[in-house]
């Protein structure tokens, strides 16, 4: 009886010395995180930045991985509490979020003057990084050149029903449909969401819609064109059969989202938070962009992106104002359409 | 509420394994279980709370929508073809393994067991790379079928081994064919098992992300991470976890009225003898058949998907990250593990020997916020971390809180299977011969629960070794477990770099599945 019970308090003292053990792992960790970047960008090229930025400064960083909005909405959260310095995202409403509740402090000078005016917000508290636009990736064995839409907003058409598919989840198509919201104004959104409720199927993410379009489930997705790029760069087996469209003619199809960059004002290193910036903006920063394996536009000033891209001149891409587009409004748009 | 005794109405002494009211040692049990289940309603309070803050039009509008209602039918459907599915599968094969003289039966119960190395997730993506245009309700029952039925095959294996075969012999006495045998006096005697797996099962399917997204089937789950990718904690994400939560509430009262509490253990002198295997005969060939196939399905698809990423990847795959995402996974699903069967031990005992309208109420409690889709439990902890205890915002101590409130139930099914089956009996036997009441609980009844207590600190192991949501918004900055690193990379389709991350997740499984398997064995006293 005795021995059983020794053995249970045996166990007990284990589980206690490890549960001390994690506290003190979790306690030597939490002091040396040295900056703290909210990446929403893909995990692969935050890494790269830091990785050469760490390399380049000595100044340690450590990065948590999410989405755009859910960061955006949790940094509104956290308030003044917030863990991060820095905000990485894949496109700019979660930017513009975070710049309504006045939680940025402004970006230095130096860094702005290495970004062209039309990627960052005239207030100057965020900053592009990076640009991506929107395509119609569609299966070149169903769809000739001659039978693709000539605008987005074809897409809603009962033409298309059943025929389509985006992945209305991420932040990545609700930028588009902020874009589409500044461009066309609300009705016609609303009409547009209807359409694409009836008429698309939902995918989890572009990747995914991209690998059912190669697959032959459905004729085209609205996605980002890196996603094509990244593909036929590794493997090529989930685009083999896919080609792009470029809507262009500034149709909101040809939308150019700028991915964003910014310094929380509640940061304790301002100084290696805005180093961090300047460094992600300036040559080298960009320069991953153009000779690494995320295939984004470089959107620094005579910064050129990779040459297997159609250069971001000749997309004829509308005129949207990146700081003004509406996330709330949209989650709100799709969620009475049902999409979300 | 506490029964002191005195003033209690003495109950009918039934035969059950229900300690008599009196000298128990029901309050400090009662108390710490309290607490227990004190904790498991924060995550409801705050969604009560954002209810009450948003107003009534807000929610209505929020949960009274098409939307809504197709979800409830996915789930609806989901549930009920899955669990009869699963219960006609595990039961038939635990029959075969332990009843018959099936061929390497040993072999055959080991493999039964062998699924739940591989994380739910991985299960779905395997699938997926075979046939890629898999999705909808009929693939969401597979995968689901074959990723959880050995929750029920366990605790089923477990029962059938322990059966008094006499019980059997009296029933072939009075003139039943093996047939009637099986169905009149196996298959009640293995109620308990069934719910408690089946109940198992069925919140896992509530809360469960990963296989279904791989999949394209929506449940609540996905939704409400939809939602929360899109709006963070907004009040749309809270409703759709009041929705959750009210499903959830619904499965445990079903539970409840199924399980009755019949005793289960044996009564009187001697202990039973081995059962007698069945001879199959003719009918070896398609036994072992069922079980071969299954472990082709369950097993063969998800070790050769992973075999061809690993073989594409090489050797560069295995970066430094691998490592460290091993080591943090590990000190994680350990540390909670054994937190959680702590937590859980009160309640276990209670709702074995002192059942009663209160301890049902604490036990639908801990029950409950097990059925919580992890962005639920993440996002109330988060939220009240973050206004009221900024220290543990953030911190390991709160992704472990997260995961006690997650696991609460597979700790509790393990846990009470093994208190229900130590006869009460000897606990009063030791308060005879002038042991504490406490003292003959630790002594006898914890010492006779042993292995269900190792059983639930493998099952909790494994489920935070796969756990997903709450990790990815919990964890502290820069902590990676190996399930989000495979998350986030499948997600970039960089498959091939994900594919050690599910192959570690497999390892680190084994050896748990292992314990769950030598732990079952023992029970038998094998």
């Amino acid at each position: 009886m005795t021995i059983a019970f020794n053995r249970f308090s045996h166990a007990l003292a284990l589980a206690a010395s490890l549960l001390s053990a994690t506290a003190l792992a979790g306690g030597a960790h939490a002091q040396d995180e040295g900056l703290v970047v909210y990446n929403a960008q893909h995990e692969s090229l935050g890494r790269e930045w830091i990785d050469a930025f760490t390399k380049e400064t000595g100044i340690k960083v450590t990065m948590r991985q999410g989405s755009d909005m859910q960061f955006a909405n949790q940094i509104v959260q956290e308030g003044d509490a917030s863990p991060a310095d820095i905000f990485l995202t894949e496109n700019s409403p979660a930017m513009a979020l975070v710049d309504g509740a006045g939680l940025f402090a402004p970006v230095e000078k130096e860094t702005l003057d290495q970004v062209p005016e039309q990627y960052r917000p005239a207030d100057g508290m965020w900053t592009g990084i990076a640009a991506r636009t929107t395509v119609f990736a569609y299966d070149k064995t169903k769809l000739s050149e001659d039978k693709l839409p000539k605008s987005l907003l074809n897409l809603a058409d009962p033409a298309w029903k059943g025929r389509w598919g985006a992945a209305p989840a991420g932040a990545d198509f609700q930028a588009i449909v902020a874009a589409l919201l500044q461009l066309k104004g609300e009705d016609a959104t609303k009409a547009w969401l209807k359409g694409l409720k009836d008429n698309a199927t939902p995918y989890k993410g572009n990747s995914v819609a991209m690998k059912a379009v190669n697959a032959g489930e459905v004729e085209g997705a609205v996605i980002y064109h890196y996603y094509w790029f990244g593909d036929q760069a590794k493997t090529g087996e989930n685009s083999k059969n896919v080609g792009l469209h470029y809507f262009k003619n500034q149709d909101p199809g040809a939308f150019v989202s700028v991915s964003g960059g910014g310094v929380l004002k509640s940061t304790q290193h301002m100084k290696e938070a805005q180093a961090f910036l300047k460094f992600v903006t300036g040559k080298a920063g960009q320069a991953i962009l153009k000779d690494g394996t995320s295939y984004e536009y470089a959107i620094g000033k005579d910064a050129p992106s990779n040459d297997k891209l159609t250069p971001l001149a000749d997309l004829n891409a509308p005129k949207v104002e990146a700081s003004t587009l509406d996330s709330k409004k949209v989650v709100e748009l799709m969620t009475a359409a049902g999409l979300i | 509420m506490l029964a002191s005794g005195n003033d209690a109405p003495a109950a009918p002494r039934t035969m059950r394994m229900v300690l008599p009211r009196g000298r128990m040692p029901h309050a400090s049990v009662v108390l710490l279980a309290t607490v227990v289940a004190t904790f498991s309603l924060v995550p409801l309070g705050f969604i009560g709370w954002v209810t009450y803050d948003v107003g009534w039009e807000t929610v209505k509008a929020l949960v009274f929508r098409p939307r809504v209602g197709d979800l409830l039918v996915n789930t609806v459907l989901l549930e009920s073809i899955t669990i009869p599915l699963s219960i006609a599968l595990a039961v038939t094969l635990a029959w075969l393994t332990e009843r018959t003289d099936i061929p390497f039966a040993q072999f055959w119960a080991w493999l039964a067991i062998a699924p739940l190395a591989v994380p739910a997730f991985v299960h779905s993506y395997a699938w997926v790379s075979l046939i890629p245009g898999m999705r909808g309700l009929e693939s969401g029952v597979f995968v689901s079928v074959i990723a959880y039925y050995p929750f029920l095959y366990l605790p089923v294996a477990a029962a059938l081994r322990r059966l008094d075969p006499a019980i059997e012999d009296a029933a072939a006495s009075l003139g039943l064919n093996p047939w009637r045998v099986f169905f009149r006096a196996v298959l009640p005697q293995l109620r308990f098992a069934i719910c408690g797996g089946s109940l198992l099962i069925a919140l896992h399917l509530l809360s469960e992300y990963g296989l279904f997204v791989m999949i394209r089937f929506d449940t609540f789950a996905t939704a409400i991470v939809d939602q929360f990718q899109s709006s963070y904690n907004s009040p749309a994400s809270n409703m759709l976890g009041g929705v959750l939560v009210a499903c959830c509430l619904f499965l445990l009262g079903l539970e409840i009225l199924l399980r009755g509490n019949e005793r289960y253990a044996r009564v009187g002198s001697g202990s039973p003898r081995p059962a007698d295997r069945r001879r199959l005969g003719w009918f070896v060939l398609p036994a072992i058949l069922l079980p071969a196939v299954l472990a082709v399905l369950t097993l063969g698809v998800p070790l050769m998907t992973l075999g061809r990423w690993l073989y594409l990847g090489g050797s560069e795959i295995w970066r430094i990250e691998v490592g460290s995402a091993f080591v943090q996974t590990i000190v994680l699903a350990v540390a909670g593990g054994v937190l959680a069967t702590i937590a859980a031990a009160p309640m276990a005992w209670l709702s074995v020997r002192a059942p009663g309208r209160f301890q049902r109420v604490l036990e639908a409690c801990h029950y409950y916020v097990g059925s919580l889709p992890g962005v639920v439990v993440a996002l109330a902890l988060v939220t009240i971390t973050v206004r009221l205890v900024l220290p543990l915002y953030q911190t390991f101590a709160t992704l472990l809180v997260a995961y006690v409130m997650l696991f609460l139930p597979r700790a509790m099914v393990g846990l009470r299977a093994s208190i229900a089956q130590a006869p009460v009996e000897l606990e009063r036997a030791a308060m005879g011969l002038g042991r504490t009441p406490g003292q003959a609980v630790r002594q006898i009844t914890m010492r006779l629960a042993a292995p269900g207590a190792a059983a639930s600190v493998a099952l909790t192991a494994l489920g935070i070794t796969n756990e997903l949501t709450a990790t990815l918004m919990l964890s502290p900055n820069g902590i990676d477990t190996l399930a989000t690193k495979f998350w986030s990379l499948t997600s970039e389709i960089d498959y091939v770099s994900a594919a050690p991350y599910a192959f570690m997740m497999v390892v680190l499984s084994l050896p748990l599945t292992l314990t769950l398997y030598a732990q079952s064995k023992r029970t038998a006293g094998q």
